[in-house]
């Protein structure tokens, strides 16, 4: 064994953002409260670091290194570029919330960065064990940034929660993995999927296996009707954490199915199906209904976050390569719409008032018209309106669920979709039309009003011109 | 020799009992950290038979980097677990109940 055998080229990125985190990790620690805003340039030139290596990276159609147990092809260097620069754009959002809130520590960053490397190495997991290494780095980080307002009681039970679930999630999902491990001898997903098409994989134990490693996405995606977790949290966390949950990790959770589900279990596709199906049409459903009884902008759109993911595993169900690309366009256009959201929210936070529930947002148009039409274009995007981007996202799910003839999926969707815009256009019609509860002036940092607004503009332009979004989908080669 | 289904249904049956344990217990926040690591422990036979049945080296690697895993969710857990006290005075599952909706 040598190193070269390794190849340890393609995972570059990953390993110099390891190095970045320790050095940061390092540095925080002998800097005064007054001088953290050296830890927020350190993290930020390690995401500038990474991106720049991931770019850099010669991808050829598909390589493997460290013995066939990580993954590099163009899909995951797409999905990867896009999580360091949402990663970018939440340290953006958060910096004058966390030191409004008096939280700005260099945990957050560093916790912040070891969850994006859990991420990336789920992107390019091969293996389940790969996979679950990354899940768990992920997963441990989210629960302790949850718990980050430590003098906070909401933020500690939602914590709790968000732990037990998760564990319980990791749990079923290794229970999964051990019964394939079982069934075909091997954890390699390439592997498997040899196995499975040799038809050498004891089925019995192959259906159980399926089934408990489709609870765990099911948990870690956050669908219906394993989604108890979502709502908690997003309302009891910290704003700035609540929008890092709610964007980057979606991308790792789509990575998880791409994955497992098609790239390891492709050939099983009939027997998972329906259950993905299920999982869709409940996500759907629960997601949109459940968000009009919701008062609380955050818990809103957690419960808006589930009708997503619903109809990203419409994409998935359908099982074509078409229904993969429109899923992942699905995720990236929705990563851009919750980080808009949610940034929304913390540019009209100050120091000791979140501006969490929907009154908050009374007559925002005569205190802002700009940040008003905003927050416009994402709740329109979200609903699903042409021309924004959100519109072409279910657009390209439906269409790719119907060549799949799955028509009544569809419908399905667009009729829920229908039902899910009377609270987006609810929140539009209290910035609009009712009068404003205050009259303060939105006053943060120069750096968040115009990040806001280019994620505005993001959800508008893609929308125009979704062939960029969905070449880049595409262009993946799935 | 024992056969394998015999460790596959211990290994189903302490899973079970940690899922329901999770679900049932309504008193102490610590009894779900127990829980949940027997659930990882069930798991952990099931590899463990798997790999002596296959005759493969793997799933015991599996095993050590679960074993591994498991300690630091442990240690995350607790910490969240002297947080939820600090801010309560009480790790009574029945109080977690303040985020509903």
């Amino acid at each position: 064994m040598t190193l070269e055998s390794l190849n340890i080229g393609p995972a570059i990125p990953e390993i110099f953002l390891l190095c970045a985190i320790c050095t940061v990790l390092l540095v925080d620690v002998f800097l005064k409260d007054s001088q953290r805003g050296i830890t927020y340039v350190l993290s930020m030139l390690s995401l500038l670091g990474t991106a720049v290596l991931l770019a850099g990276l010669e991808v050829p159609v598909r390589e493997m290194s460290f013995f066939d147990s990580f993954v590099m092809d163009p899909t995951a260097r797409v999905l990867k570029l896009f999580s360091v620069g949402a990663m970018a754009v939440v340290f953006v959002y958060s910096r004058s919330y966390l030191q409004q809130s008096g939280m700005f520590r260099g945990e957050y960053f560093v916790l912040s960065l070891f969850a994006l490397l859990g991420i990336l190495v789920m992107i390019s997991a091969s293996s389940l064990l790969t996979m679950y290494l990354g899940l768990e780095l992920l997963s441990l980080s989210l629960y302790a940034m949850v718990a980050f307002n430590r003098e906070s009681p909401l933020a500690a039970e939602a914590a709790m929660k968000y732990f037990v679930l998760g564990a319980i999630a990791s749990g079923s999902l290794l229970y999964g993995i051990s019964m394939i491990y079982g069934a075909t001898g091997t954890v390699n997903l390439e592997e498997i999927a040899a196995a499975v098409s040799a038809g050498e994989a004891t089925l019995v134990l192959m259906l159980i296996g399926i089934a408990f490693v489709l609870v765990g996405i099911a948990f870690k995606f956050g669908a219906v009707p394993f989604h108890m977790w979502l709502p908690d949290v997003y309302q009891g966390a910290p704003t700035a954490v609540t929008l890092f949950i709610a964007s980057v990790p979606k991308i790792a959770s789509f990575a998880l199915v791409l994955r497992v589900l098609v790239e390891g279990l492709g050939d099983l596709f009939e027997s998972w199906q329906a259950m993905v199906i299920v999982i869709a049409v409940l996500s759907m459903v629960v997601g949109n209904v459940v968000a009009i009884a919701q008062t609380n902008l955050k818990r809103m759109l957690a419960y808006s976050t589930i009708s997503h993911v619903g109809f990203i595993l419409v994409g998935f169900a359908s099982g074509t390569t078409l229904g993969i690309e429109a899923a992942m366009f699905y995720t990236l256009a929705y990563v851009i719409m919750a980080l808009g959201a949610f940034g929304m929210i913390i540019l009209l936070s100050r120091e000791g008032f979140e501006a969490e529930q929907l009154e908050d947002f009374k007559g925002l148009n005569t205190r802002s018209p700009w940040f008003a039409l905003v927050m416009l274009m994402i709740m329109f995007s979200m609903a699903g309106v042409p021309p924004f981007v959100g519109f072409f996202a279910k657009v390209a799910v439906f269409g790719a669920a119907i060549d799949a003839g799955l028509a009544w999926l569809a419908i399905l969707g667009v009729l829920f979709s229908v039902v899910g815009a009377y609270y987006y256009l609810r929140v539009v019609w209290y910035m609009y039309f009712e009068p404003p509860a205050e009259t303060l002036r939105i006053g943060p940092s120069a750096d968040l009003r115009v990040i806001v607004s280019l994620n505005g503009i993001a959800v508008l332009a893609l929308g125009l011109l979704p062939g960029a979004l969905f070449a880049l989908a595409a262009g993946a080669g799935i | 020799m024992v056969p394998i289904s015999h460790y596959l249904m211990l290994a189903a049956i302490l899973f079970a009992i940690g899922v329901t344990g999770i679900f049932l217990n309504r008193k102490n926040v610590i009894l779900l950290l127990m829980c949940i690591e027997l659930m990882l422990l069930a798991v952990n036979f099931n590899f463990i038979a798997f790999s002596r049945m296959l005759d493969d080296v793997m799933g015991q690697v599996f095993v050590f980097f679960i074993l591994t895993v498991a300690a630091a969710e442990a240690a995350i857990g607790l910490a969240i677990l002297v947080v939820l006290f600090r801010a309560r005075q009480s790790i009574n599952v029945e109080d977690l109940d303040t985020l509903r909706g």
